[in-house]
């Protein structure tokens, strides 16, 4: 409680001076707006359904594509972690096509799949798919090989080594992956629509900035920061979540 | 089969029976080339008979623990042939388990005892509703019940190589393949276990390769002591123990027989 209340001094006084401020008519930016006025904005944006209605586009596209991120990273990563030899195979081709920048793709994209859903959620795919790939990678180096052995001498098929064994044992560490990817599938998510994309937050950003509601964008940012930090801290207790079922199931 | 068996097992004189499992001039080298090869075991050839007790005895780093896992078929020799029951090995399988040394490596960290024993039935396909008996009587075989919910990090290492020996016994092994499984334990949790396997292996007519560098250990247990020779890995002899079972932690190791089997034992092993 201490905490919260010393933390807070700094952000109201900073509020408090820009509101005043900008109401003594001492600050005239045009690309500032009023505390004030960007609650009003952020309010009636909630209450008219817009943001949320941008929200929910945006989602859309960031969990299609970390989820399809996810599913191919954790495959590819848990069969090339197993045969070291396939990963020497594959390694110089992962190293070549991870520094491009997903959002170069943004052209090649837009003629492969035109405006839409499937144009930005493979953008965000494509640059969520390293992290996870990566990691999963090691993760799967990193068994113990005696489990590894023991579900040989159980002759257990490869999905019920994958669900049984290899998922558990690097369970933790492909969690952090999918945080640091759900992450970038935000950012990535957002800078496709600011970019070209009609639809989701980025676009309503863009929007409001062309249409001079300097109000709105701030908004609109804040929005960003709240669920943005609520996205991590649902990730973040997922991990201990899926730990606590997994044990009361068995 | 039959004809294929009385070949392959000519060393056995009077014997006809398909041994459990035999090695036929198995020899095992790491690496390829000359000058970086090493010979871990040479011509080794060895008949595991049905039901018996065979213990391995040879000093540390011998190639004791590849033997076994030759047996179990996680690693295929160079050269020679491996058969379990008269059919060639060419991977690891249920019915034949393997105990291994570091319990707290082989068991499920995330699982709980039960979890960890549902596993080898989960691999056969047991249905839930069926585990739950086999599971029970497994927990109350090996002394596990008050241990059930609890996971292995919780358990001292008695009870972890309990749980594995558990896990080992839910897969319906017809050999049990064990290395050294005793070794990092206290004498008393060791004599202990000793009986038990003893009482297990003799209940259930089960063929036990135990791999020990404990001669006493050896003599105790086995039906037959084999004595692995020095780097490459040679069968340097093969003894009939010939002690009267049940066995006895106190009159077996006062013996005459049992202390003369350790001597002769012990001599080879300081050659070795």
């Amino acid at each position: 409680m201490r905490r919260i209340v010393l933390g807070s001094i700094l952000p109201t006084l900073f509020i408090a001076i820009w509101e005043i401020s900008s109401r003594s008519g001492l600050l005239t930016l045009e690309s500032l707006s009023r505390p004030s006025d960007i609650v009003r904005a952020g309010i009636g944006g909630l209450t008219d359904g817009s943001i949320l209605v941008a929200t929910g586009q945006t989602f859309e596209t960031a969990l299609l594509g970390l989820t399809f991120a996810a599913v191919a990273g954790i495959i590819a990563g848990a069969v090339l972690g197993l045969s070291p030899v396939l990963e020497r195979v594959v390694n110089p081709t992962i190293e070549a096509l991870r520094p491009i920048p997903a959002v170069a793709f943004i052209p090649l994209a837009l003629m492969m799949f035109g405006f839409g859903v499937s144009m930005e959620a493979t953008i965000v795919a494509y640059a969520c798919l390293w992290p996870i790939l990566i990691v999963t990678i090691s993760a799967v180096r990193a068994i113990e090989p005696r489990l590894l052995e023991v579900a040989d001498i159980l002759e257990m098929t490869f999905a019920e080594r994958l669900r049984k064994i290899i998922l558990p044992a690097a369970f933790a560490r492909i969690n952090v992956s999918l945080r640091v990817a759900a992450g970038i599938a935000l950012v990535v998510a957002v800078t496709v629509e600011i970019v070209l994309n009609p639809r989701g937050l980025g676009y309503s950003l863009m929007l409001a900035q062309q249409s001079l509601r300097v109000d709105v964008m701030y908004a609109q940012l804040l929005w960003l920061c709240v669920i943005g930090y609520a996205l991590n801290a649902l990730l973040r207790n997922i991990g201990p979540a899926a730990i606590a079922l997994s044990r009361a199931s068995r | 089969m039959q004809l294929r068996a009385e070949r392959t097992v000519p060393g056995v004189a009077g014997r006809t029976a398909v041994p459990a499992v035999s090695m036929h001039k198995v020899s095992l080298a790491y690496g390829a080339s000359s000058p970086t090869r090493r010979l871990i075991l040479e011509k080794i050839t060895l008949d595991v008979r049905e039901g018996e007790f065979l213990c391995i005895v040879g000093p540390s780093g011998s190639g004791k623990t590849t033997l076994l896992r030759i047996f179990a078929g996680l690693v295929q020799p160079t050269a020679g042939e491996v058969r379990y029951r008269g059919q060639l090995v060419s991977g690891p399988s249920r019915e034949r388990a393997i105990i291994f040394q570091d319990y707290s490596k082989a068991l499920l960290p995330w699982r709980s005892v039960i979890g960890n024993i549902a596993l080898s039935l989960e691999a056969e396909g047991v249905r839930p509703a069926e585990q739950q008996p086999i599971i029970a009587a497994l927990l109350a075989k090996m002394g596990l019940e008050r241990a059930a919910n609890q996971y292995p990090g919780q358990l001292s290492g008695g009870m972890q190589q309990r749980v594995q020996i558990a896990r080992c016994l839910a897969q319906h092994p017809k050999i049990l393949l064990m290395d050294e499984p005793f070794g990092a334990l206290d004498a008393m949790t060791r004599q202990a276990l000793q009986d038990e396997i003893l009482a297990l292996s003799r209940e259930q007519h089960m063929t036990v390769v135990f791999i020990t560098h404990d001669l006493e250990e050896a003599i105790y247990l086995g039906d037959r002591v084999a004595v692995l020779g020095d780097t490459p890995a040679r069968i340097v002899e093969l003894i009939d123990v010939g002690l009267p079972h049940p066995r006895d932690q106190l009159t077996t190791r006062e013996d005459p027989r049992f202390l003369a089997h350790r001597h002769r034992l012990f001599g080879l092993l300081r050659r070795a």
